[in-house]
């Protein structure tokens, strides 16, 4: 040993025990709060658990009771919807804004003020919204009243969902684009170059040459909305909370109401680890679909 | 608009992927004018409403400019008036602790940022500049972590407080984050691993420790990337919802602003919310991050920028 030390490079030499003190805090706070809690929470997901008297385990109990029950379908069909509605909205205009910032502009005043909405709390966000398009006295309906229309309810059973989605496009839309934006600056001014001598008008440069070369960054993008997306909370618990009735009981939502509400912990447990499972598969799926880290530019 | 051209003019090397078109054009100023507009519009709402009279809000509710001004709905948020005036302004008698909640929300937002860079900092280095065998598979664990869901995490992490006895405590919602967050070792990991390694070769021939290398070369060569890694999870901390109110909001010492202004919200005897005070109390709740925007706007635009392209 001693004798390899002196041979090698000092770069081989192992730092092992200098680094224990580097990685030490680090290491005992992801074992505390995130390995042990997982494991504690996948098996919590087996028991029935009240929080006042200690988890019985009752195997599958709570799994084959979730997917029985009425209100998992609920929940998945609410988050879905607003998934979709989310992140397809929220992905075609924040790649239409990022185009407009690197076409049109390079400001960083416009880019900052676009930032903006991502830097308010959801919670402010949804208060503000809340207040915007309130059925008595909200500025949207005062308008559309001005004009004689009909008021319309924005947070009823069926328009509560989309609503809160595009509440969740104005608040992301800004940061989204930066980031489709900064791919946008990837690309090489000499393609844009040669579709210009070769021709191509704005659309089909868009079509042909910025989005095939922009795929890895929007399956990136891609990536982290969805993950985000399905894990919705703070804009639905402060304006419908859940409701009218379940209609926007997403499930972050519901597994709060089971732990917290009925204290049922098991059955929460049981609940979220079915969504850790569903966002893995979603996430794997989307990096094997759209190839991401794969550019176009390499080919 | 005008620094749009400006710049332009100074570097015509860009001009190959600017419009050619002037139909185009015209297209695209116009659809960024109207984004700036749906961007700024609802925060200046905001403040119109706040200024407004909350009794007389229906009474004029297009009126662009507040609809007869005081500064009743600050003060009735701030607690500032008697619950007798705050019922005459039209508020609702409910009143929140808003200095409190606001001094804990800086509290929690900057205790946990500090620490949890300054450790995620060593962390990182660790995983970086240091060498020995199973480094890589334990930076592999950090990287699962970061993809694990907060949800899933809350149920028995919330447990793990309460068997501390830290339930309604500032220091019960800031642990999970002091030590540690994966995105922060990750995101300094990437810069610390463009440290160029013959500068801290020589620094150890010279019987530098890797303390002070860790000190004196390596976190000064990353400082940029360090303060955009506060800017960024001081605005998480900052806006977080979830955590803190299962945690904290049982006791107004350790009820956050975002949690405090939904109790407020929520306060609503008359069916409809102050909502004069509802905006002056969130208008001031995003008075540091709109501060922030305007001291650091560049900084922030950069990083949100840089975090996305690895």
């Amino acid at each position: 040993m001693a004798k390899n030390a002196l041979a090698k490079k000092p770069a081989r030499r192992s730092d092992f025990l200098t680094a224990i003190p580097f990685m030490l805090p680090a290491l005992i706070g992801l074992s505390i709060f995130v390995l042990i809690p997982g494991i504690r929470g996948v098996y919590l997901a087996f028991t029935s658990y009240d929080v006042f008297t200690d988890p019985v385990f009752i195997g599958f109990d709570n799994f084959v009771k979730m997917f029985q029950d009425p209100l998992f379908w609920n929940a998945l069909a609410v988050t879905s919807e607003y998934v979709v509605l989310n992140i397809g909205i929220q992905t075609v205009v924040s790649l239409f804004i990022a185009v407009l910032l690197h076409r049109f502009t390079r400001s960083t005043l416009v880019r900052g003020i676009v930032l903006m909405p991502y830097l308010i709390s959801n919670v402010i966000v949804a208060l503000v919204w809340y207040w915007l398009l309130d059925y008595n006295l909200g500025l949207v309906n005062s308008v559309i009243d001005f004009l004689g229309l009909p008021k319309f309810t924005f947070f009823d059973d069926v328009t509560a969902m989309p609503t809160i989605a595009l509440i969740n496009v104005w608040r992301h839309m800004g940061y989204t684009s930066l980031l489709i934006f900064a791919g946008l600056q990837a690309i090489p001014e000499d393609v844009y170059a040669a579709a210009a001598v070769d021709g191509a008008g704005e659309w089909r440069t868009f079509r042909s040459i910025t989005l095939p070369l922009l795929r890895p960054v929007m399956a990136f993008v891609l990536v982290i909305t969805i993950t985000g997306s399905f894990q919705i909370f703070d804009t639905v618990a402060v304006t419908t909370n859940g409701g009218p009735v379940n209609a926007t009981r997403v499930f972050s939502l519901w597994i709060a109401s089971k732990a917290w509400g009925d204290f049922n912990f098991g059955y929460a447990s049981a609940i979220s680890v079915f969504l850790m499972v569903l966002l893995s598969l979603v996430a794997f799926a989307q990096t094997k679909l759209l190839k991401a880290g794969e550019s176009d530019l390499e080919r | 608009m005008t620094i749009a051209k400006e710049k332009k003019y100074r570097e015509p090397v860009e001009s190959k992927a600017s419009p050619r078109s002037r139909g185009s054009k015209i297209f695209g100023y116009t659809s960024l004018t109207i984004l700036v507009f749906i961007t700024l519009f609802p925060i200046y709402w905001m403040l119109r409403t706040a200024l407004s009279t909350s009794k007389t809000l229906f009474s004029d509710p297009l009126s662009l400019l507040p609809v007869h001004f005081t500064w009743g709905g600050f003060g009735r948020v701030l607690g500032l008036l008697s619950p007798d005036a705050a019922l005459a302004e039209g508020g609702s008698g409910a009143s929140i602790n808003f200095f409190q909640f606001f001094g804990n929300s800086m509290i929690v937002s900057t205790v946990t940022t500090l620490s949890q860079v300054f450790f995620s900092a060593a962390a990182a280095y660790a995983f970086s500049i240091l060498k020995f065998r199973g480094r890589d598979k334990l930076f592999f664990l950090f990287l699962i972590a970061m993809t694990v869901p907060g949800i899933f995490l809350v149920l028995p992490n919330f447990l793990l407080i309460r068997d501390l006895g830290l339930l309604n405590t500032l220091l019960g919602i800031m642990l999970p984050g002091l030590l540690m967050s994966p995105f922060a070792i990750f995101f300094l990991r990437q810069f610390f691993l463009g440290t160029n390694l013959s500068i801290i070769e020589a620094a150890r021939i010279d019987g530098a420790s890797h303390f002070r290398i860790f000190r004196q070369i390596v976190v000064p060569l990353a400082w940029p990337q360090i303060v955009t890694l506060f800017i960024l999870q001081f605005i998480f901390y900052w806006n977080d919802y979830l955590w803190p109110f299962y945690v904290g909001n049982g006791a107004p010492e350790s009820t956050v602003l975002t949690v405090g202004l939904g109790i407020f919200k929520s306060q609503t005897p008359q069916g409809s919310p102050d909502w004069s005070g509802l905006m002056a109390g969130a208008l001031i709740a995003a008075l540091p991050m709109i501060l922030l925007m305007i001291v650091a706007g560049k900084k922030i635009v950069g990083s949100i920028q840089s975090s996305g392209v690895k």
